[in-house]
């Protein structure tokens, strides 16, 4: 990421240290994961040690300390979803894009997750990409929704 | 200051406002057990094995010493069944995590606890928050920090700090209830003083666990 770039997301909260979650939100957000200089970055422009922001980041689910691909993907494994046949979508969906909950593929193109509610339970089995949902996806719907993205 | 007299252990006491339940016991010279505490640090209360039962306007309630303040007329008990029994538990819970720690087995003899009544989670660190909060309160280096959460909670040094400031310092070492603060160290050390194990920028394919 560039340092400019940075900069300018630490300006627009004025370099406040108490704004230090909502700048990491935004970097990660616009990165989609935090690189050690932008981290570094941040701690010096903030004056928040480096220890702090380490505990913060790897507190909250929401950021990634390690590179994430372009399309995060979500699949619902809550108790609604699983009856309604999830571990099949599951299954369909780490035969296609070739990695595992957690991973990461080679393209940065995609990173998939297991979550354990979307909270709408009653279109299970429930995906979730970029945060679009997609409804009563049976196994052979996963080509489709995937199949959209670059 | 405002004085205040409460009772400990049927003991009539006087505290300053704004004392500790803890500080007011042990300047009288009541002890209570502790593991996270400590005199240069802000309380904590993670460890919880400082449980007294305090009484007031006759109610009864189970409450951290190290972080309950004295007030006016309150009754604190140290040592109660209740108390013990639940001072024997959280050792208990602890000892699955380290079960060669001296001073857990020194509390262990006393409130009975035994060391196996818990399926072991070997992890050694009991997760005190000394060391990391001696670095950051006194000595103001923050070479090390907790990361992650609930269960998978450690400690972790930042090897580019550590590797310049705690050669000469290690102040926490003897702080630490068990080995494990030592022992991170060193495996910092070396995985550090080689070149870094792995290439964070441009890292394809990776596992994020
Ligand atoms: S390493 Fe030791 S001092 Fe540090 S949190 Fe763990 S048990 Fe406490
Ligand atoms: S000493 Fe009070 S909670 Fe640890």
């Amino acid at each position: 990421m560039d340092i400019k770039r940075v900069d300018e997301i630490i300006d627009k909260y004025n370099a406040e240290e108490g704004a230090l979650i909502q700048i990491l939100l935004q970097l990660q957000s616009e990165n989609h994961w935090l690189p050690k200089e932008v981290l570094a970055r941040v701690s010096e422009r903030l004056n928040v040690p480096m220890s702090r922001i380490q505990h913060i980041t790897t507190f909250y689910k929401a950021f990634s300390l390690v590179p994430k691909g372009r399309h995060q993907v979500r699949v619902c494994m809550g108790t609604a979803c699983h009856v309604r046949g999830a571990p099949r979508v599951l299954d369909r969906l780490e035969d296609i894009v070739g990695i595992r909950p957690g991973e990461t593929d080679m393209d940065l193109k995609f990173s998939l997750e297991t979550v354990n509610c979307l909270g709408c339970c009653a279109l299970g089995p429930v995906v979730e990409v970029d945060g679009k949902t997609y409804g009563r996806v049976s196994p052979s719907q996963v080509d489709v929704v995937i199949n959209q993205y670059e | 200051m405002k004085e205040i007299t409460l009772q400990i252990d049927g003991k009539e006491i006087r505290a300053r406002d704004g004392m500790t339940v803890l500080e007011a016991a042990s300047k009288v010279g009541i002890q209570i057990p502790t593991l996270c505490y400590h005199e240069a640090l802000e309380p904590y209360g993670g460890c919880r094995l400082c449980t007294v039962e305090v009484e007031e306007r006759g109610r009864t309630n189970l409450v951290a010493s190290c972080l309950y303040p004295v007030a006016e007329g309150l009754i604190v008990r140290t040592r109660t069944p209740k108390v013990d029994k639940l001072r024997k538990t959280i050792l208990e819970l602890l000892l699955a995590h380290a079960p060669d720690s001296p001073i857990l087995e020194e509390y262990a003899k006393e409130y009975g606890a035994k060391k196996d009544r818990f399926e072991k989670h070997p992890s050694f660190c009991i997760l005190c928050g000394l060391c990391v909060r001696y670095c950051a309160e006194v000595k103001k280096a923050n070479a090390l920090s907790f990361i992650s959460r609930g269960t998978s909670r450690e400690i972790n040094f930042i090897p580019e700090i550590s590797s310049k400031v705690c050669w000469d310092c290690k102040e926490c070492f003897p702080l630490c209830p068990t080995s494990y603060l030592q022992a991170a160290y060193v495996l910092t050390q070396g995985l550090y003083s080689q070149e870094p194990p792995f290439e964070v920028k441009g890292l394809k394919g990776v596992t994020a666990c």
